[in-house]
C-alpha cells in the first residue's frame, strides 16, 4: 500500500476566497454567518447563511464559460486552481492519464434550476437557455475540473449529502493508496443559498434563525453555508521525488450506514465509522489530538456524536479536542468536510486548534472539551475529520502530521 | 435593426468576433462556433424574434431550418416571422 500526502489546498467559502485566508479567519474565530442577500429572501423565515461575498465570478471566467458554469462549479474551479497550484503538479503524459478528479456535491446547480424554474413556472416562459441541463448536473464541477487541468483519469462526483466530500476524498484516497493513480484532485462544492434551496431546507424545521452554536446548551440549529474545497491527494513517495511541500497524510478512512432513519443520527453507526477509521489507519486511539467534529448545531446530532466520541475513545475522549468550525462557515453540505479538512490541516501542520464559535452554554450531553469561542495552540499527531450524512451515510477520515 | 443586423450581432457575440467580421456567407464553422455555440445561437435566434425554430441538433442537416451560412439564417428566421404573422 501506498502512502497519501496532501500536496495542494484551495478554498472559498463565507470565511475567505483562499485558504489562507480561511485559516486565518478560523484562527481568529471569526464568523462568516450573516443575512443572506438574493431575490426574494423576504419570503424565507430563515435568512441567514454562510454567503460567500465579492466573488467576482464575471472577471474570473469568459462568457462561454459563465454561461456553462453554475456557482457550484465557478466555485470549484476557483478552490481546484489554488490547490493545483501550490501542488505544484502539471498533468501531462502519463500522470495526466491516470489522475482524476473525485467531488463530492449534493444539490448540483440550484441557482440554475432555481433560476429556470422560476422562469418557465413563475414568469411562464415556454423556452430555456439549451446549457441548463451541463450546468446543473452535479457532476458538472467534476467535469469542468477535469477539462481545465487535463485530468484523464477516474472521475466522478459522490453524492452523499452532508457526508458527500468525506466520501469523495475517500474514494480518491483509495485510489492513490491503491496505486492506481498517482495523484487525485478531490474535495467538494456546494451552493444551496438560492431561495428554493434555503426554502426547502426551512421545510425541516432544523435550521436556526440566529447562529450556528454547535455543542452549546442553547443550540437551535443548523446554518447553511457555500462554497468549496479541493485538495491535491498525492502518493508520498511522488511527491517527495519532486521535492512538494506536503501539508499532512491521509492515513485512513471508514465508512458506516446506520441503516436505521433518514434523518435521525445513530450513535452506533457514527461510532462504527470512527472506531473503523482509527482501525483502517493502524493507530491507537489515544493517538488522536483533534476532532473536526460534524457538530451541525442541531440537538440531534451534536449530542449523538458526543456520545459516540465518548465510546470510541473512552477516558481518553476527555484529553482531546472536538471543534465545529460550521460556526463560522455554516453546514456547506455537499462541500462541507472539504472545507473542514483545512481545520484539520492546521491543527497538524501550524498546531493551531480552530474554535467552535457561539459556544455560551454547557451542555452536560455534549461535556467535550469543544475548544469554545478561541483558537488554541497545540501540537497534534493525528486528526480525525467526521461526516455524518441525512439517509444515515458516514465517513471518517483520518489525517497525521508529517 | 433588421433582420440581418440582428442575427449578425448574435453571431458574432457568440464567436467573440466584432460584426463586421461577420459576412453574409460566413459559415458558423468558420466562425468558430461549435455544436454547443450552434444551439445557444439558435436560443438567442428564438429569443430575439419570439419564434420556435425547427433544428434538432442530433441531424442539423434534415431540420427545416437552414443553418449552413448567415444568409440562410437569415432568409430562414423571415420565412418563419412571417409564417407567424
Amino acid at each position: 500500500m501506498k502512502r497519501v500526502v496532501i500536496t495542494g489546498a484551495g478554498t472559498i467559502n463565507a470565511l475567505g476566497h483562499s485558504v489562507p485566508a480561511t485559516l486565518a479567519a478560523m484562527r481568529e474565530g471569526r464568523c462568516g454567518i450573516g443575512q443572506l442577500d438574493f431575490r426574494d429572501v423576504e419570503r424565507l423565515a430563515i435568512r441567514i447563511g454562510g454567503q460567500v461575498r465579492g466573488f467576482e465570478a464575471e472577471g474570473r471566467f469568459n462568457r462561454q464559460q459563465m454561461s456553462l458554469y453554475d456557482r457550484f462549479t465557478q466555485f470549484t474551479l476557483t478552490a481546484a486552481k489554488e490547490a493545483i497550484e501550490q501542488s505544484g503538479l502539471e498533468f501531462h503524459g502519463e500522470l495526466s492519464a491516470k489522475a482524476g478528479v473525485v467531488l463530492g456535491n449534493s444539490g448540483g446547480g440550484m441557482q440554475t434550476l432555481d433560476e429556470n424554474y422560476r422562469s418557465v413556472y413563475e414568469d411562464g416562459k415556454n423556452r430555456v437557455h439549451p446549457f441548463v441541463v451541463p450546468k446543473l448536473m452535479n457532476n458538472a464541477a467534476a467535469g469542468h475540473v477535469s477539462m481545465q487541468f487535463n485530468l484523464k483519469g477516474p472521475s466522478f462526483t459522490v453524492s452523499t449529502a452532508c457526508a458527500s466530500s468525506n466520501h469523495a476524498m475517500a474514494q480518491a484516497f483509495q485510489m492513490v493508496r491503491s496505486g492506481m493513480s498517482p495523484a487525485m484532485i478531490t474535495g467538494g462544492s456546494e451552493s444551496m443559498l438560492c431561495f428554493g434551496g434555503v426554502k426547502a431546507w426551512e421545510g425541516l424545521r432544523v435550521m436556526s434563525k440566529d447562529a450556528c452554536r454547535p455543542f452549546s446548551a442553547n443550540r437551535n440549529g443548523m446554518v447553511q453555508g457555500e462554497g468549496a474545497g479541493i485538495f491535491v491527494f498525492e502518493e508520498y513517495e511522488h511527491a517527495r521525488a519532486r521535492g512538494a511541500e506536503i501539508l499532512c497524510e491521509v492515513i485512513g478512512f471508514a465508512m458506516s450506514s446506520d441503516a436505521a432513519d433518514i434523518v435521525m443520527p445513530s450513535k452506533q453507526g457514527a461510532a462504527r465509522a470512527i472506531a473503523g477509521a482509527l482501525q483502517d489507519a493502524r493507530i491507537d486511539a489515544s493517538e488522536v489530538g483533534y476532532i473536526n467534529a460534524h457538530g451541525t448545531g442541531t440537538a440531534a446530532n451534536d449530542k449523538t456524536e458526543c456520545a459516540a466520541v465518548a465510546d470510541v475513545f473512552g477516558p481518553h475522549a476527555d484529553s482531546l479536542m472536538i471543534s465545529s468550525t460550521k460556526s463560522m462557515h455554516g453546514h456547506l453540505i455537499g462541500g462541507t468536510g472539504a472545507v473542514e479538512l483545512l481545520a484539520c490541516i492546521m491543527a497538524l501542520r501550524d498546531g493551531v486548534i480552530a474554535p467552535t464559535i457561539g459556544y455560551e452554554e454547557p451542555d452536560p450531553e455534549c461535556a467535550l472539551d469543544v475548544v469554545p469561542n478561541v483558537a488554541r495552540e497545540a501540537n497534534v499527531a493525528v486528526a480525525l475529520s467526521n461526516a455524518f450524512a441525512f439517509g444515515g451515510l458516514n465517513a471518517v477520515l483520518a489525517l497525521r502530521k508529517v | 435593426m433588421s433582420t440581418q443586423d440582428k442575427v449578425i450581432a448574435i453571431i458574432a457575440e457568440q464567436a467573440v468576433l466584432e460584426p463586421s467580421d461577420v459576412t453574409l456567407d460566413s459559415t458558423l464553422q468558420d466562425l468558430g462556433i461549435d455544436s454547443l455555440g450552434v444551439v445557444e445561437s439558435i436560443f438567442a435566434i428564438e429569443e430575439e424574434f419570439d419564434i420556435s425554430i425547427p433544428f434538432n441538433a442530433n441531424e442539423p442537416e434534415k431540420s427545416d431550418f437552414d443553418i449552413s451560412n448567415v444568409a440562410a439564417i437569415v432568409a430562414g428566421i423571415d420565412k418563419l416571422v412571417l409564417e407567424k404573422a
